[in-house]
């Protein structure tokens, strides 16, 4: 009975062990991987307050020790956060949308929870657990070195798809949708093209190096500086308002116009 | 009359004045007259008679809203180059300098950019356009509801049916021009729908495009069929719309006075005239505020033509909406025979359109065959007493409507919250549902407002003051319509179902029984009668009780 027992392995025993094997190449993976450097150096003091933030309002979802947590029915209640990096982070917090407001399709943009000193500190401690993408360095965010021209042709090609040609934003399935992307903090856009928060793919940098993603930032502050030339924009949602303005707004003219002439005869 | 100049006025009276001019107009009238036999003219038109109304006024506005299409179009043609030749950008638009472009979607840029009064050309271009098609979709439902349509002029609405379809066309042709991602985007659509088509699909296709899609000919080509051709077709077409006005004379609404063989109205000249010159310009005005503070079709966002992104939000002008969205609702349903594919959800929205254009241009045919009836109508039908006709109308608007939407269900879903796959199967079921209920929905009530005019018009209206007499009945005071008013409510037709034989096929008499089982019985001349007996009687009885006063004690007391 003894030898017997000695010999039996913990039922868990193969997990861990295959768990541990995943961890180790996944990790081997990441810390060979061409990495950007490390835009911000996070002191262990950061890290230390980014984990008390984390553990009274993110743990609920991801977990005490950020790895995720499954639903009875294994649907996602909130996935792992080790290696998405401090650029998914103070994109995901700077913009307000974690810490999520309620269940839905997907999480809505709102004032920030966090101030930017606590968004850092999370930021430092979510960069802890693993290496991932770092909030982007100053200088791909600074629009005079970009190139409009080419960053319009990227996003037509690649994001006009989802967030609609003016950047004012999209339907997408089952009552996701793509945000409008005009009047935001570059950094965010930077962030969220590296690494595609909620329903957007990611474009890391073998899709679009830094430099493409400072064109595209360009491109839509040019948008925005360009105004509508054209008059009151009508939300730039193209055809289908110019329609409804039609039929509201001027057939309402031309009809008060038609009964006022009628009207005169009399 | 004093058209004379100062010096003449030192010497001349009024009187001398007056007949100078009029010496003047006869000579220059004379001279007309013996070589355009300009009298005939103006006796013809100037004294003919138009009855005023504002719903009369839409066809005139799609007139005076393609004026402004012709006159703005002429400016755009000065700088447009209908050019598919590749180019690289240098104009003021920072956001595409450098990038390769066609000429025409450089050219539209140097309009909007360059040009001077070149947008706000553009933009009157575009909003003219979206208001001659709301203009005459507004003018059709009017011309149908009222039944304007039946004899003797069948044959205008389809003249007026195909100028509604001209409109489409050039609208679509005109919206593609600019070469950016939206009208290419809308170019590949009617591509695809084109080599849909079963056998000659990829012919036609190739044939349009002179080749693979999108090719270098499609915008020189579709210019012409836009500068050309489709205004040529409109402009004759309108000719003929109004010379079949002037023929068979303006159709007028009932009234007293009104019969099928007189127009109440004004005369062209002077009053006609100078309203519909004030018309006109009024809008003008109109379309040129909105063009000149409201953004229509930013080309430069949109970017210039590549096939291969598509924007989200990409829809056609809301007259084609509807052609987008049984694309949208149709499932993916196709199948494979002898190695051709036939897209069955192409092939079927196709069909339905046809349909539904189909089914609005034979409406005035279908509807004298079932009524039988062969006179000539210049009285107009008050909706609601065609209450088919109203019903069936109002479920093709529903049908159009449902596409329409469906074409902007990404829209409305971020608008609304809502998920798109959910709006989808909501206009899936709604393009079945909604069509029979607005219809029965619409004729139930017409048929209550039938009712309702018929009691008017036997019982007067409710004045709203109840005597109870002495037994404790309570009779409420009517006052009598006079023979003007309810001539309007007592002047209309009335069919009945006819049963088959006797020269009616059994098929007609199903199409007659849908059409009329449902009816309100006319008042008869005794009905009416015996209503007036009723109600004088009624009134002595009362005034008997209240010697002649209605006012309630309260009332009394004030006084």
């Amino acid at each position: 009975m003894k030898a017997l027992a000695a010999r039996r392995h913990h039922p868990m025993a193969l997990l861990v062990i295959l768990l541990l094997a995943l961890v180790a190449t996944g990790g081997l993976y990441a810390a060979l991987q061409p990495q950007t450097a490390q835009a911000e150096a996070y002191t262990q003091d950061d890290v230390e307050a980014g984990e008390a933030l984390f553990l009274a309002n993110c743990a609920t979802c991801h977990g005490r020790n950020a790895e995720g947590l499954t639903e009875a029915d294994g649907s996602t209640l909130g996935p792992s956060l080790v290696g998405v990096g401090a650029a998914a982070v103070d994109f995901q917090v700077g913009t307000g949308r974690m810490p999520m407001q309620r269940a839905g399709a997907q999480a809505d943009r709102k004032p920030p929870q966090m101030t930017e000193e606590q968004t850092r500190q999370l930021a430092a401690y979510v960069a802890s657990l693993g290496p991932g993408p770092a909030v982007p360095d100053e200088e791909w965010l600074d629009t005079s070195q970009g190139d409009a021209t080419q960053g319009g042709e990227i996003f037509r090609i690649n994001c006009a798809m989802c967030h609609n040609a003016a950047g004012a934003g999209g339907a997408l399935t089952r009552g996701k949708y793509a945000p409008e992307v005009t009047g935001l903090d570059p950094k965010h856009v930077y962030e969220a093209m590296e690494t595609g928060p909620q329903n957007m793919p990611v474009f890391n940098e073998t899709n679009l190096s830094p430099e493409d993603k400072r064109d595209v930032i360009t491109y839509l502050e040019s948008l925005e500086e360009t105004g509508s030339p054209g008059g009151v924009s009508l939300g730039s949602l193209g055809p289908v308002t110019e329609g409804l303005y039609a039929w509201t707004i001027i057939l309402s003219l031309l009809l008060g116009t038609a009964v006022w002439l009628g009207a005169k005869a009399k | 009359m004093t058209t004379t100049t100062p010096s003449s006025r030192k010497q001349a009276s009024d009187g001398e004045g007056t007949s100078r001019a009029y010496k003047l107009g006869a000579i220059g009238g004379d001279w007309l007259d013996q070589r355009v036999s300009g009298g005939g003219l103006v006796k013809e038109f100037a004294r003919k008679i138009f009855p005023d109304h504002w719903s009369f006024m839409f066809g005139e506005v799609a007139l005076y809203s393609f004026v402004i299409l012709l006159i703005s179009g002429t400016f755009l043609t000065m700088f447009f180059d209908p050019s598919m030749e590749e180019v690289v950008y240098s104009g003021p638009y920072e956001a595409l300098q450098g990038a390769t472009m066609s000429r025409a979607f450089e050219s539209t840029l140097e309009i909007s950019f360059e040009v001077k009064g070149g947008l706000l050309f553009r933009q009157m271009h575009h909003w003219a356009c979206l208001v001659f098609m709301v203009a005459i979709f507004v003018h059709m439902f009017r011309v149908f509801f009222t039944g304007a349509f039946r004899k003797p002029r069948e044959l205008n609405w389809l003249v007026g049916f195909t100028l509604m379809i001209l409109g489409m066309v050039a609208g679509f042709s005109g919206y593609s021009l600019p070469d950016d991602v939206l009208s290419g985007n809308g170019l590949r659509v009617i591509d695809g729908l084109m080599k849909a088509i079963p056998i000659v699909g990829t012919y036609l296709s190739m044939l349009l495009f002179g080749g693979e899609f999108p090719g270098t000919a499609i915008i020189p080509r579709l210019f012409t069929i836009h500068i050309l051709l489709v205004p040529a077709m409109i402009l004759g077409l309108i000719v003929i719309h109004l010379v079949m006005v002037v023929w068979h004379k303006h159709t007028q609404y009932p009234g007293p006075g009104r019969t099928e063989r007189n127009v109440v109205g004004f005369p062209v000249l002077p009053v006609y005239a100078a309203k519909a010159g004030g018309f006109f310009f009024l809008v003008f005005g109109i379309i040129t505020l909105i063009s000149a503070t409201t953004a229509i079709n930013a080309v430069w966002v949109y970017g210039p033509y590549d096939p291969s992104p598509v924007s989200a939000g990409s829809q056609p002008d809301w007259y084609m909406l509807w052609t987008d969205g049984g694309l949208r609702l149709i499932p993916g349903w196709e199948f494979t025979i002898f190695g051709y594919v036939i897209s069955l959800n192409m092939l079927i929205p196709m069909a339905i359109y046809g349909a539904l254009l189909a089914v609005l241009a034979l409406y005035p045919f279908i509807e004298a065959w079932v009524t039988g009836d062969d006179r000539e109508h210049h009285v107009l039908d008050l909706p609601y007493n065609a209450p088919v006709r109203t019903a069936f109308g109002v479920s093709w608007i529903m049908t159009y409507l449902i596409l329409a939407l469906a074409a902007t269900n990404d829209l409305i879903a971020i608008a609304l919250h809502l998920s798109i796959n959910d709006l989808t199967w909501a206009f899936r079921i709604g393009i079945f549902v909604v069509p029979v209920l607005s219809f029965y929905i619409t004729k139930r009530l017409c048929l209550s407002i039938q009712r309702q005019k018929r009691n008017l018009a036997l019982h007067g209206k409710e004045t709203s003051r109840v005597v109870r007499t002495e037994t404790g009945d309570m009779l409420e005071v009517h006052a009598p319509l006079s023979d003007y008013e309810r001539w309007v409510l007592v002047q209309h037709d009335d069919y009945r179902p006819l049963s088959a034989g006797k020269g009616v096929s059994s098929l007609r008499a199903k199409a007659t029984s849908f059409f009329f089982k449902d009816r309100i019985e006319p008042i008869t001349p005794a009905e009416l009668r015996e209503a007036i007996a009723h109600a004088e009687h009624e009134k002595h009885e009362l005034d008997e009780l209240t010697g002649g006063d209605y006012r309630t004690p309260a009332e009394k007391a004030v006084h």
